[in-house]
Protein backbone atom coordinates (compact mmCIF):
# COMPACT_ATOMS: atom_id res chain seq x y z
CA UNK A 1 0.00 0.00 0.00
CA UNK A 2 1.48 3.26 -1.06
CA UNK A 3 0.58 5.30 1.93
CA UNK A 4 2.75 7.66 3.88
CA UNK A 5 3.38 6.37 7.38
CA UNK A 6 5.27 7.91 10.22
CA UNK A 7 8.71 6.59 11.00
CA UNK A 8 7.49 5.63 14.45
CA UNK A 9 4.77 3.49 13.01
CA UNK A 10 7.22 1.88 10.64
CA UNK A 11 9.64 1.16 13.45
CA UNK A 12 6.88 -0.47 15.48
CA UNK A 13 5.80 -2.60 12.51
CA UNK A 14 9.38 -3.61 11.96
CA UNK A 15 9.92 -4.59 15.58
CA UNK A 16 6.74 -6.67 15.84
CA UNK A 17 7.26 -8.36 12.50
CA UNK A 18 10.88 -9.23 13.26
CA UNK A 19 10.02 -10.67 16.67
CA UNK A 20 7.29 -12.85 15.21
CA UNK A 21 9.44 -13.82 12.25
CA UNK A 22 12.31 -14.87 14.47
CA UNK A 23 9.94 -16.75 16.76
CA UNK A 24 8.59 -18.76 13.84
CA UNK A 25 12.07 -19.34 12.47
CA UNK A 26 13.48 -20.17 15.89
CA UNK A 27 13.12 -23.99 15.78
CA UNK A 28 15.20 -24.03 12.60
CA UNK A 29 17.77 -21.61 13.98
CA UNK A 30 17.99 -23.62 17.19
CA UNK A 31 18.54 -26.83 15.24
CA UNK A 32 21.34 -25.25 13.23
CA UNK A 33 22.97 -23.83 16.37
CA UNK A 34 22.70 -27.09 18.27
CA UNK A 35 24.36 -28.95 15.45
CA UNK A 36 27.59 -27.09 16.27
CA UNK A 37 27.54 -27.93 19.99
CA UNK A 38 28.92 -30.88 21.86
CA UNK A 39 26.33 -33.30 23.23
CA UNK A 40 26.86 -31.99 26.75
CA UNK A 41 26.38 -28.40 25.69
CA UNK A 42 23.31 -29.36 23.69
CA UNK A 43 21.40 -30.43 26.78
CA UNK A 44 22.98 -27.90 29.12
CA UNK A 45 20.67 -26.39 31.72
CA UNK A 46 20.16 -23.46 31.19
CA UNK A 47 20.38 -23.72 27.38
CA UNK A 48 23.36 -22.02 25.73
CA UNK A 49 22.49 -19.87 22.76
CA UNK A 50 25.66 -18.62 21.15
CA UNK A 51 28.55 -18.82 23.54
CA UNK A 52 29.61 -22.41 23.26
CA UNK A 53 32.63 -24.07 21.70
CA UNK A 54 31.65 -24.35 18.07
CA UNK A 55 32.52 -27.77 16.67
CA UNK A 56 32.01 -29.65 13.41
CA UNK A 57 32.40 -32.99 15.13
CA UNK A 58 28.70 -33.93 14.87
CA UNK A 59 28.73 -33.62 11.13
CA UNK A 60 31.60 -36.01 10.70
CA UNK A 61 30.11 -38.48 13.19
CA UNK A 62 26.76 -38.47 11.41
CA UNK A 63 28.43 -39.02 8.07
CA UNK A 64 30.62 -41.83 9.42
CA UNK A 65 27.91 -43.66 11.30
CA UNK A 66 25.03 -43.49 8.94
CA UNK A 67 26.54 -42.86 5.58
CA UNK A 68 24.72 -39.58 5.06
CA UNK A 69 26.01 -39.22 1.53
CA UNK A 70 24.08 -42.25 0.38
CA UNK A 71 20.79 -40.86 1.65
CA UNK A 72 21.59 -37.47 0.21
CA UNK A 73 22.29 -39.02 -3.17
CA UNK A 74 19.00 -40.94 -2.97
CA UNK A 75 17.14 -37.73 -2.19
CA UNK A 76 18.78 -35.94 -5.09
CA UNK A 77 18.12 -38.87 -7.39
CA UNK A 78 14.47 -39.22 -6.39
CA UNK A 79 13.64 -35.52 -6.38
CA UNK A 80 15.66 -34.79 -9.52
CA UNK A 81 14.61 -37.89 -11.40
CA UNK A 82 10.92 -37.49 -10.69
CA UNK A 83 11.06 -33.82 -11.63
CA UNK A 84 12.78 -34.39 -14.95
CA UNK A 85 10.60 -37.35 -15.84
CA UNK A 86 7.54 -35.36 -14.85
CA UNK A 87 8.57 -32.45 -17.05
CA UNK A 88 9.17 -34.67 -20.06
CA UNK A 89 5.63 -35.95 -19.77
CA UNK A 90 3.99 -32.72 -18.67
CA UNK A 91 5.49 -30.17 -21.06
CA UNK A 92 3.83 -31.55 -24.20
CA UNK A 93 0.55 -32.06 -22.37
CA UNK A 94 0.50 -28.56 -20.90
CA UNK A 95 1.58 -27.12 -24.24
CA UNK A 96 -1.26 -28.71 -26.13
CA UNK A 97 -3.82 -27.74 -23.49
CA UNK A 98 -2.66 -24.14 -23.47
CA UNK A 99 -2.32 -23.57 -27.21
CA UNK A 100 -4.69 -26.03 -28.81
CA UNK A 101 -7.54 -25.99 -26.31
CA UNK A 102 -10.60 -28.07 -26.98
CA UNK A 103 -13.94 -28.31 -25.25
CA UNK A 104 -12.61 -30.97 -22.97
CA UNK A 105 -9.40 -29.22 -21.91
CA UNK A 106 -10.92 -27.78 -18.78
CA UNK A 107 -12.40 -31.12 -17.75
CA UNK A 108 -9.10 -32.88 -18.34
CA UNK A 109 -7.22 -30.33 -16.25
CA UNK A 110 -9.69 -30.61 -13.40
CA UNK A 111 -9.68 -34.36 -13.58
CA UNK A 112 -5.88 -34.40 -13.40
CA UNK A 113 -6.07 -32.23 -10.33
CA UNK A 114 -8.59 -34.57 -8.77
CA UNK A 115 -6.12 -37.46 -8.92
CA UNK A 116 -3.98 -35.43 -6.54
CA UNK A 117 -6.82 -35.54 -4.02
CA UNK A 118 -6.77 -39.31 -3.79
CA UNK A 119 -5.54 -40.13 -0.26
CA UNK A 120 -2.31 -42.07 -0.53
CA UNK A 121 -3.23 -44.42 2.26
CA UNK A 122 -6.31 -45.51 0.32
CA UNK A 123 -4.13 -47.05 -2.35
CA UNK A 124 -1.16 -48.01 -0.17
CA UNK A 125 -1.55 -51.77 -0.37
CA UNK A 126 -2.10 -52.09 -4.12
CA UNK A 127 1.02 -50.01 -4.75
CA UNK A 128 2.95 -51.91 -2.10
CA UNK A 129 1.88 -55.24 -3.60
CA UNK A 130 2.67 -54.06 -7.10
CA UNK A 131 6.11 -53.01 -5.96
CA UNK A 132 6.77 -56.43 -4.44
CA UNK A 133 5.54 -58.22 -7.57
CA UNK A 134 7.67 -56.08 -9.85
CA UNK A 135 10.68 -56.21 -7.53
CA UNK A 136 10.56 -52.45 -7.14
CA UNK A 137 10.32 -52.31 -3.36
CA UNK A 138 13.23 -50.31 -1.97
CA UNK A 139 14.37 -49.39 -5.46
CA UNK A 140 15.03 -45.87 -6.63
CA UNK A 141 13.41 -46.41 -10.01
CA UNK A 142 10.10 -47.39 -8.46
CA UNK A 143 10.04 -44.37 -6.21
CA UNK A 144 10.98 -41.99 -9.00
CA UNK A 145 7.89 -43.19 -10.86
CA UNK A 146 5.61 -42.88 -7.84
CA UNK A 147 6.89 -39.42 -6.92
CA UNK A 148 6.58 -38.34 -10.52
CA UNK A 149 2.97 -39.53 -10.65
CA UNK A 150 1.88 -37.87 -7.43
CA UNK A 151 3.31 -34.54 -8.56
CA UNK A 152 2.41 -34.78 -12.24
CA UNK A 153 -0.93 -32.96 -11.79
CA UNK A 154 0.84 -30.03 -10.13
CA UNK A 155 3.49 -29.91 -12.86
CA UNK A 156 0.93 -29.98 -15.66
CA UNK A 157 -1.17 -27.40 -13.90
CA UNK A 158 1.67 -25.00 -13.21
CA UNK A 159 3.08 -25.27 -16.70
CA UNK A 160 -0.39 -24.72 -18.10
CA UNK A 161 -0.82 -21.46 -16.18
CA UNK A 162 2.60 -20.28 -17.34
CA UNK A 163 2.05 -21.28 -20.98
CA UNK A 164 -1.31 -19.54 -20.93
CA UNK A 165 0.51 -16.28 -20.34
CA UNK A 166 2.52 -16.60 -23.54
CA UNK A 167 0.66 -14.61 -26.22
CA UNK A 168 -0.79 -16.95 -28.84
CA UNK A 169 -0.26 -14.34 -31.58
CA UNK A 170 3.45 -14.97 -31.55
CA UNK A 171 2.90 -18.63 -32.27
CA UNK A 172 0.43 -17.81 -35.01
CA UNK A 173 2.90 -15.45 -36.60
CA UNK A 174 5.51 -18.20 -36.54
CA UNK A 175 3.05 -20.61 -38.12
CA UNK A 176 2.25 -18.12 -40.85
CA UNK A 177 5.92 -17.79 -41.57
CA UNK A 178 5.92 -21.50 -42.15
CA UNK A 179 7.42 -22.81 -38.94
CA UNK A 180 6.77 -26.49 -38.40
CA UNK A 181 5.43 -27.79 -35.14
CA UNK A 182 8.89 -28.87 -34.15
CA UNK A 183 10.45 -25.53 -34.96
CA UNK A 184 7.65 -23.72 -33.20
CA UNK A 185 8.24 -25.76 -30.07
CA UNK A 186 11.99 -25.56 -30.17
CA UNK A 187 12.71 -21.98 -31.22
CA UNK A 188 9.70 -19.98 -30.11
CA UNK A 189 7.97 -21.64 -27.26
CA UNK A 190 10.85 -23.11 -25.32
CA UNK A 191 12.84 -19.90 -24.87
CA UNK A 192 9.74 -18.06 -23.73
CA UNK A 193 8.66 -20.84 -21.43
CA UNK A 194 11.97 -21.35 -19.69
CA UNK A 195 11.26 -19.15 -16.65
CA UNK A 196 7.96 -20.95 -16.05
CA UNK A 197 9.57 -24.35 -16.53
CA UNK A 198 12.35 -23.43 -14.11
CA UNK A 199 9.87 -22.36 -11.44
CA UNK A 200 7.90 -25.53 -11.92
CA UNK A 201 11.05 -27.61 -11.59
CA UNK A 202 12.03 -25.82 -8.43
CA UNK A 203 8.72 -26.27 -6.66
CA UNK A 204 8.40 -29.85 -7.76
CA UNK A 205 11.91 -30.65 -6.60
CA UNK A 206 11.05 -29.29 -3.16
CA UNK A 207 7.79 -31.22 -2.97
CA UNK A 208 9.48 -34.46 -4.00
CA UNK A 209 12.39 -33.90 -1.61
CA UNK A 210 10.04 -33.52 1.35
CA UNK A 211 7.59 -36.25 0.41
CA UNK A 212 7.32 -38.53 3.43
CA UNK A 213 4.56 -41.05 2.92
CA UNK A 214 5.69 -43.13 0.00
CA UNK A 215 9.37 -42.67 0.76
CA UNK A 216 8.84 -44.03 4.27
CA UNK A 217 6.61 -46.91 3.24
CA UNK A 218 8.31 -48.11 0.08
CA UNK A 219 11.97 -47.99 1.08
CA UNK A 220 14.14 -49.89 3.52
CA UNK A 221 17.86 -49.51 2.97
CA UNK A 222 18.92 -49.05 -0.62
CA UNK A 223 16.57 -46.40 -1.88
CA UNK A 224 15.92 -44.58 1.39
CA UNK A 225 16.18 -40.79 1.01
CA UNK A 226 16.79 -38.22 3.74
CA UNK A 227 13.20 -38.33 4.99
CA UNK A 228 13.71 -41.96 5.97
CA UNK A 229 17.23 -41.27 7.24
CA UNK A 230 15.84 -38.74 9.72
CA UNK A 231 12.95 -40.99 10.70
CA UNK A 232 15.54 -43.62 11.67
CA UNK A 233 16.84 -41.13 14.24
CA UNK A 234 13.58 -41.25 16.08
CA UNK A 235 15.06 -43.47 18.77
CA UNK A 236 17.36 -43.79 20.57
CA UNK A 237 19.76 -41.62 18.56
CA UNK A 238 17.22 -38.81 18.62
CA UNK A 239 18.14 -38.19 22.23
CA UNK A 240 21.59 -37.09 21.13
CA UNK A 241 20.50 -33.58 20.29
CA UNK A 242 23.69 -32.39 18.67
CA UNK A 243 23.86 -35.30 16.26
CA UNK A 244 20.16 -35.15 15.55
CA UNK A 245 20.60 -31.46 14.78
CA UNK A 246 23.53 -32.05 12.48
CA UNK A 247 21.60 -34.71 10.59
CA UNK A 248 18.52 -32.48 10.40
CA UNK A 249 20.47 -29.46 9.25
CA UNK A 250 22.05 -31.45 6.46
CA UNK A 251 18.64 -32.76 5.42
CA UNK A 252 16.92 -29.39 5.22
CA UNK A 253 19.71 -27.01 4.19
CA UNK A 254 19.57 -27.64 0.42
CA UNK A 255 15.82 -27.17 0.34
CA UNK A 256 15.80 -24.09 2.56
CA UNK A 257 18.11 -22.43 0.10
CA UNK A 258 16.09 -23.52 -2.94
CA UNK A 259 12.91 -22.58 -1.11
CA UNK A 260 13.96 -18.99 -0.80
CA UNK A 261 13.98 -18.71 -4.56
CA UNK A 262 10.59 -20.27 -4.98
CA UNK A 263 8.33 -18.23 -2.70
CA UNK A 264 6.25 -16.79 -5.51
CA UNK A 265 5.89 -20.04 -7.40
CA UNK A 266 4.74 -21.69 -4.21
CA UNK A 267 1.46 -19.79 -4.23
CA UNK A 268 0.75 -20.46 -7.87
CA UNK A 269 1.77 -24.09 -7.72
CA UNK A 270 -0.05 -25.04 -4.58
CA UNK A 271 -3.29 -23.22 -5.23
CA UNK A 272 -3.41 -24.50 -8.82
CA UNK A 273 -3.53 -20.96 -10.10
CA UNK A 274 -6.57 -20.07 -8.00
CA UNK A 275 -4.59 -17.39 -6.15
CA UNK A 276 -2.06 -15.37 -8.05
CA UNK B 1 -7.38 -21.26 -35.53
CA UNK B 2 -6.02 -24.68 -34.87
CA UNK B 3 -5.79 -26.95 -37.83
CA UNK B 4 -6.90 -30.56 -37.87
CA UNK B 5 -3.28 -31.50 -38.00
CA UNK B 6 -2.32 -29.60 -34.86
CA UNK B 7 -5.37 -30.95 -33.07
CA UNK B 8 -4.37 -34.53 -33.50
CA UNK B 9 -0.79 -33.63 -32.61
CA UNK B 10 -2.09 -31.98 -29.46
CA UNK B 11 -4.05 -35.06 -28.53
CA UNK B 12 -0.97 -37.17 -29.04
CA UNK B 13 1.08 -34.90 -26.79
CA UNK B 14 -1.51 -35.06 -24.07
CA UNK B 15 -1.79 -38.82 -24.23
CA UNK B 16 1.16 -39.88 -22.03
CA UNK B 17 0.13 -37.69 -19.12
CA UNK B 18 -3.51 -38.70 -19.37
CA UNK B 19 -2.82 -42.40 -19.74
CA UNK B 20 -0.33 -42.46 -16.87
CA UNK B 21 -2.57 -40.58 -14.49
CA UNK B 22 -5.55 -42.65 -15.50
CA UNK B 23 -3.61 -45.81 -14.75
CA UNK B 24 -2.22 -44.41 -11.51
CA UNK B 25 -5.73 -43.57 -10.40
CA UNK B 26 -7.77 -46.50 -11.65
CA UNK B 27 -5.57 -49.54 -11.10
CA UNK B 28 -4.90 -49.05 -7.38
CA UNK B 29 -8.43 -47.78 -6.83
CA UNK B 30 -9.99 -50.85 -8.38
CA UNK B 31 -7.61 -53.09 -6.44
CA UNK B 32 -8.45 -51.38 -3.17
CA UNK B 33 -12.14 -51.75 -3.92
CA UNK B 34 -11.58 -55.40 -4.80
CA UNK B 35 -9.58 -56.12 -1.62
CA UNK B 36 -12.12 -54.35 0.54
CA UNK B 37 -14.68 -57.06 -0.26
CA UNK B 38 -12.26 -59.90 0.43
CA UNK B 39 -10.74 -61.66 3.40
CA UNK B 40 -7.07 -61.00 2.81
CA UNK B 41 -4.51 -61.77 5.53
CA UNK B 42 -1.15 -62.31 3.77
CA UNK B 43 0.49 -63.48 7.01
CA UNK B 44 -2.00 -66.33 7.31
CA UNK B 45 -1.31 -67.53 3.83
CA UNK B 46 -3.97 -65.67 1.88
CA UNK B 47 -2.67 -64.64 -1.48
CA UNK B 48 -4.01 -63.45 -4.79
CA UNK B 49 -2.87 -66.56 -6.60
CA UNK B 50 -4.73 -68.89 -4.19
CA UNK B 51 -7.89 -66.87 -4.55
CA UNK B 52 -9.46 -64.75 -1.84
CA UNK B 53 -12.75 -65.34 -0.03
CA UNK B 54 -15.51 -62.90 -0.81
CA UNK B 55 -16.91 -61.46 2.41
CA UNK B 56 -19.30 -58.82 1.12
CA UNK B 57 -19.49 -55.72 3.27
CA UNK B 58 -18.06 -57.43 6.35
CA UNK B 59 -14.80 -55.43 6.23
CA UNK B 60 -16.72 -52.18 5.95
CA UNK B 61 -18.87 -53.06 8.95
CA UNK B 62 -15.91 -54.29 10.98
CA UNK B 63 -13.85 -51.21 10.24
CA UNK B 64 -16.60 -48.92 11.49
CA UNK B 65 -17.49 -51.09 14.45
CA UNK B 66 -13.93 -51.56 15.66
CA UNK B 67 -13.16 -49.79 18.91
CA UNK B 68 -10.48 -47.65 17.29
CA UNK B 69 -12.63 -46.25 14.49
CA UNK B 70 -14.53 -43.47 16.23
CA UNK B 71 -11.52 -42.34 18.30
CA UNK B 72 -9.55 -42.09 15.05
CA UNK B 73 -12.29 -39.98 13.46
CA UNK B 74 -12.28 -37.77 16.53
CA UNK B 75 -8.47 -37.45 16.41
CA UNK B 76 -8.55 -36.63 12.71
CA UNK B 77 -11.19 -33.96 13.23
CA UNK B 78 -9.32 -32.39 16.15
CA UNK B 79 -6.04 -32.28 14.25
CA UNK B 80 -7.52 -30.98 11.00
CA UNK B 81 -9.86 -28.54 12.76
CA UNK B 82 -7.25 -27.34 15.24
CA UNK B 83 -4.59 -26.75 12.61
CA UNK B 84 -7.07 -25.01 10.31
CA UNK B 85 -8.25 -22.59 13.00
CA UNK B 86 -4.72 -21.78 14.16
CA UNK B 87 -3.19 -21.39 10.71
CA UNK B 88 -6.06 -19.37 9.22
CA UNK B 89 -6.39 -16.97 12.17
CA UNK B 90 -2.66 -16.47 12.64
CA UNK B 91 -2.20 -16.47 8.87
CA UNK B 92 -4.58 -13.51 8.48
CA UNK B 93 -2.84 -11.63 11.31
CA UNK B 94 0.59 -12.32 9.84
CA UNK B 95 -0.47 -11.47 6.30
CA UNK B 96 -1.83 -8.10 7.43
CA UNK B 97 1.30 -7.47 9.47
CA UNK B 98 3.66 -8.38 6.63
CA UNK B 99 1.75 -6.09 4.30
CA UNK B 100 2.59 -3.07 6.47
CA UNK B 101 5.55 -0.90 5.57
CA UNK B 102 8.65 -1.96 7.49
CA UNK B 103 12.37 -2.41 7.19
CA UNK B 104 13.67 -5.77 6.08
CA UNK B 105 10.30 -7.02 4.82
CA UNK B 106 11.90 -9.53 2.49
CA UNK B 107 13.93 -11.11 5.25
CA UNK B 108 10.95 -11.38 7.60
CA UNK B 109 8.97 -13.02 4.84
CA UNK B 110 11.68 -15.60 4.39
CA UNK B 111 11.82 -16.26 8.13
CA UNK B 112 8.07 -16.82 8.26
CA UNK B 113 7.97 -19.05 5.20
CA UNK B 114 10.98 -21.20 6.12
CA UNK B 115 9.12 -23.89 8.13
CA UNK B 116 7.26 -24.92 5.00
CA UNK B 117 10.50 -26.17 3.46
CA UNK B 118 11.46 -28.34 6.39
CA UNK B 119 10.74 -31.98 5.63
CA UNK B 120 7.98 -33.43 7.83
CA UNK B 121 10.21 -36.01 9.49
CA UNK B 122 12.72 -33.36 10.51
CA UNK B 123 10.18 -30.96 11.96
CA UNK B 124 8.45 -33.76 13.83
CA UNK B 125 11.68 -35.07 15.29
CA UNK B 126 13.15 -31.69 16.17
CA UNK B 127 9.96 -30.66 17.93
CA UNK B 128 9.61 -33.98 19.66
CA UNK B 129 13.11 -34.17 21.07
CA UNK B 130 14.62 -30.73 21.22
CA UNK B 131 11.53 -28.79 22.19
CA UNK B 132 8.98 -31.14 23.70
CA UNK B 133 11.22 -33.53 25.59
CA UNK B 134 9.96 -33.29 29.18
CA UNK B 135 13.49 -33.33 30.65
CA UNK B 136 15.91 -31.74 28.20
CA UNK B 137 13.56 -30.01 25.79
CA UNK B 138 13.75 -26.28 25.40
CA UNK B 139 10.12 -25.85 26.40
CA UNK B 140 10.80 -27.76 29.62
CA UNK B 141 13.66 -25.34 30.35
CA UNK B 142 11.34 -22.44 29.66
CA UNK B 143 8.65 -23.80 31.98
CA UNK B 144 11.19 -24.42 34.73
CA UNK B 145 12.56 -20.91 34.26
CA UNK B 146 9.14 -19.54 35.13
CA UNK B 147 8.90 -21.97 38.02
CA UNK B 148 6.29 -24.17 36.39
CA UNK B 149 6.18 -27.94 36.15
CA UNK B 150 7.37 -29.01 32.64
CA UNK B 151 4.56 -30.30 30.43
CA UNK B 152 4.61 -33.94 29.31
CA UNK B 153 3.97 -32.83 25.76
CA UNK B 154 3.69 -35.88 23.57
CA UNK B 155 2.59 -38.37 26.18
CA UNK B 156 -0.05 -36.45 28.12
CA UNK B 157 -0.98 -33.62 25.78
CA UNK B 158 -0.30 -35.54 22.63
CA UNK B 159 -3.05 -34.14 20.44
CA UNK B 160 -2.26 -30.55 21.33
CA UNK B 161 1.41 -31.21 20.66
CA UNK B 162 0.75 -32.64 17.22
CA UNK B 163 -1.60 -29.77 16.39
CA UNK B 164 1.21 -27.40 17.39
CA UNK B 165 3.83 -29.12 15.24
CA UNK B 166 1.59 -29.37 12.20
CA UNK B 167 0.39 -25.77 12.61
CA UNK B 168 3.98 -24.62 12.62
CA UNK B 169 4.51 -26.45 9.35
CA UNK B 170 1.41 -25.09 7.65
CA UNK B 171 1.29 -21.53 8.96
CA UNK B 172 3.71 -20.36 6.23
CA UNK B 173 1.45 -21.75 3.52
CA UNK B 174 -1.63 -19.97 4.89
CA UNK B 175 0.32 -16.76 5.46
CA UNK B 176 1.83 -16.73 1.99
CA UNK B 177 -1.46 -17.25 0.20
CA UNK B 178 -3.33 -14.77 2.37
CA UNK B 179 -0.51 -12.26 1.91
CA UNK B 180 -0.82 -12.61 -1.85
CA UNK B 181 -4.54 -11.92 -1.50
CA UNK B 182 -4.01 -8.96 0.85
CA UNK B 183 -1.60 -7.40 -1.59
CA UNK B 184 -4.21 -7.44 -4.32
CA UNK B 185 -6.56 -5.41 -2.13
CA UNK B 186 -7.51 -2.04 -3.55
CA UNK B 187 -5.94 0.45 -1.16
CA UNK B 188 -8.10 3.33 -2.38
CA UNK B 189 -11.18 1.66 -1.04
CA UNK B 190 -9.53 1.29 2.35
CA UNK B 191 -8.40 4.88 2.34
CA UNK B 192 -11.87 6.11 1.45
CA UNK B 193 -13.30 4.13 4.35
CA UNK B 194 -10.65 5.52 6.63
CA UNK B 195 -11.42 9.08 5.59
CA UNK B 196 -15.09 8.46 6.22
CA UNK B 197 -14.05 7.64 9.76
CA UNK B 198 -14.47 3.86 9.76
CA UNK B 199 -12.39 2.40 12.62
CA UNK B 200 -9.91 -0.39 11.82
CA UNK B 201 -12.22 -3.05 13.22
CA UNK B 202 -14.99 -2.03 10.79
CA UNK B 203 -12.59 -1.73 7.87
CA UNK B 204 -11.36 -5.23 8.67
CA UNK B 205 -14.83 -6.77 8.90
CA UNK B 206 -16.42 -5.00 5.93
CA UNK B 207 -13.57 -4.61 3.48
CA UNK B 208 -10.56 -6.79 4.25
CA UNK B 209 -12.30 -9.97 5.35
CA UNK B 210 -14.73 -10.14 2.40
CA UNK B 211 -11.80 -9.56 0.07
CA UNK B 212 -9.90 -12.43 1.68
CA UNK B 213 -12.90 -14.79 1.68
CA UNK B 214 -11.88 -16.64 -1.46
CA UNK B 215 -8.26 -17.04 -0.43
CA UNK B 216 -9.37 -18.28 2.99
CA UNK B 217 -11.65 -20.83 1.38
CA UNK B 218 -8.82 -22.05 -0.80
CA UNK B 219 -6.43 -22.28 2.13
CA UNK B 220 -9.00 -24.28 4.09
CA UNK B 221 -9.75 -26.69 1.26
CA UNK B 222 -6.17 -27.34 0.21
CA UNK B 223 -4.93 -27.70 3.75
CA UNK B 224 -7.79 -30.05 4.59
CA UNK B 225 -6.78 -32.37 1.79
CA UNK B 226 -3.15 -32.39 2.94
CA UNK B 227 -4.01 -32.54 6.64
CA UNK B 228 -6.38 -35.46 6.24
CA UNK B 229 -3.41 -37.50 5.15
CA UNK B 230 -0.64 -36.33 7.48
CA UNK B 231 1.46 -39.31 8.29
CA UNK B 232 5.14 -38.67 9.03
CA UNK B 233 4.41 -36.34 11.93
CA UNK B 234 2.55 -39.10 13.76
CA UNK B 235 4.81 -41.91 12.59
CA UNK B 236 7.86 -40.18 14.05
CA UNK B 237 6.44 -38.66 17.23
CA UNK B 238 4.01 -41.07 18.84
CA UNK B 239 3.64 -43.91 16.37
CA UNK B 240 -0.11 -43.60 16.85
CA UNK B 241 0.03 -44.02 20.63
CA UNK B 242 -1.50 -41.70 23.22
CA UNK B 243 -4.69 -41.11 21.26
CA UNK B 244 -3.02 -39.72 18.15
CA UNK B 245 -4.18 -42.37 15.73
CA UNK B 246 -5.81 -40.59 12.81
CA UNK B 247 -7.90 -42.31 10.20
CA UNK B 248 -4.92 -42.34 7.86
CA UNK B 249 -2.69 -43.84 10.52
CA UNK B 250 -5.29 -46.44 11.49
CA UNK B 251 -5.54 -47.60 7.89
CA UNK B 252 -1.74 -47.68 7.59
CA UNK B 253 -1.58 -49.89 10.71
CA UNK B 254 -4.31 -52.22 9.46
CA UNK B 255 -2.67 -52.63 6.07
CA UNK B 256 1.06 -52.73 6.73
CA UNK B 257 1.50 -53.41 10.46
CA UNK B 258 -1.20 -55.98 11.13
CA UNK B 259 -1.42 -56.95 7.45
CA UNK B 260 -5.17 -57.11 7.38
CA UNK B 261 -5.49 -55.94 3.83
CA UNK B 262 -9.23 -56.44 3.45
CA UNK B 263 -10.03 -54.43 6.54
CA UNK B 264 -7.50 -51.72 5.70
CA UNK B 265 -8.79 -51.44 2.17
CA UNK B 266 -12.33 -50.91 3.43
CA UNK B 267 -10.89 -48.13 5.60
CA UNK B 268 -9.10 -46.78 2.54
CA UNK B 269 -12.37 -46.58 0.66
CA UNK B 270 -13.85 -44.54 3.53
CA UNK B 271 -10.82 -42.21 3.41
CA UNK B 272 -11.21 -41.80 -0.35
CA UNK B 273 -14.87 -40.91 0.01
CA UNK B 274 -14.06 -38.41 2.75
CA UNK B 275 -11.31 -36.74 0.70
CA UNK B 276 -13.60 -36.58 -2.32
CA UNK B 277 -16.23 -34.66 -0.42
CA UNK B 278 -13.65 -31.96 0.29
CA UNK B 279 -12.19 -32.20 -3.19
CA UNK B 280 -15.52 -31.51 -4.91
CA UNK B 281 -15.74 -28.10 -3.27
CA UNK B 282 -12.13 -27.28 -4.14
CA UNK B 283 -12.58 -28.31 -7.75
CA UNK B 284 -15.62 -26.06 -8.08
CA UNK B 285 -13.62 -23.02 -7.02
CA UNK B 286 -10.64 -23.87 -9.18
CA UNK B 287 -12.92 -24.63 -12.11
CA UNK B 288 -14.70 -21.29 -11.82
CA UNK B 289 -11.35 -19.56 -11.81
CA UNK B 290 -10.39 -21.34 -15.01
CA UNK B 291 -13.28 -19.74 -16.89
CA UNK B 292 -12.40 -16.27 -15.74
Amino acid sequence: MARAVTTNRKALNTAIAWIIGLLIFFPILWTILTSFKTEAQAINDPPIFLFFDWTLENYSIVQERSNYMKFLWNSVFLAGGSTILGLIIAVPAAWSMAFVPSKRTKDILLWMLSTKMLPAVGVLYPIYLGFIQLGLLDSRVGLVIVLMLINLPIIVWMLYTYFKEIPGEILEAARMDGATLKEELLYILTPMAIPGIASTMLLNFILAWNEAFWTLNLTAVNAAPLTAFIASYSSPEGLFFAKLSAASTMAIAPILILGWFSQKQLVRGLTFGAVK
Amino acid sequence: MATQHSRSAARLMMAPAVVLLLGWMLVPLIMTLFFSFKKYLPLRGDSLSNGLDWVGFENYARFINSSSFWPSVYTTLIIVGGVLVITVVLGIVLALLLDQPMWGQGVVRILVIAPFFVMPTVSALVWKNMFMDPVNGLLAHLWKFFGAEPVQWLSQNSLESIVMIVSWQWLPFATLILLTAVQSLDSEQLEAAEMDGAPYRKRFIYIILPHLARAITIVILIQTIFLLSIFAEIFVTTGGAFGTKTLTYLIFQRVLESQNVGLGSAGGVYAIILANIVAIFLMRIVGKNLDA
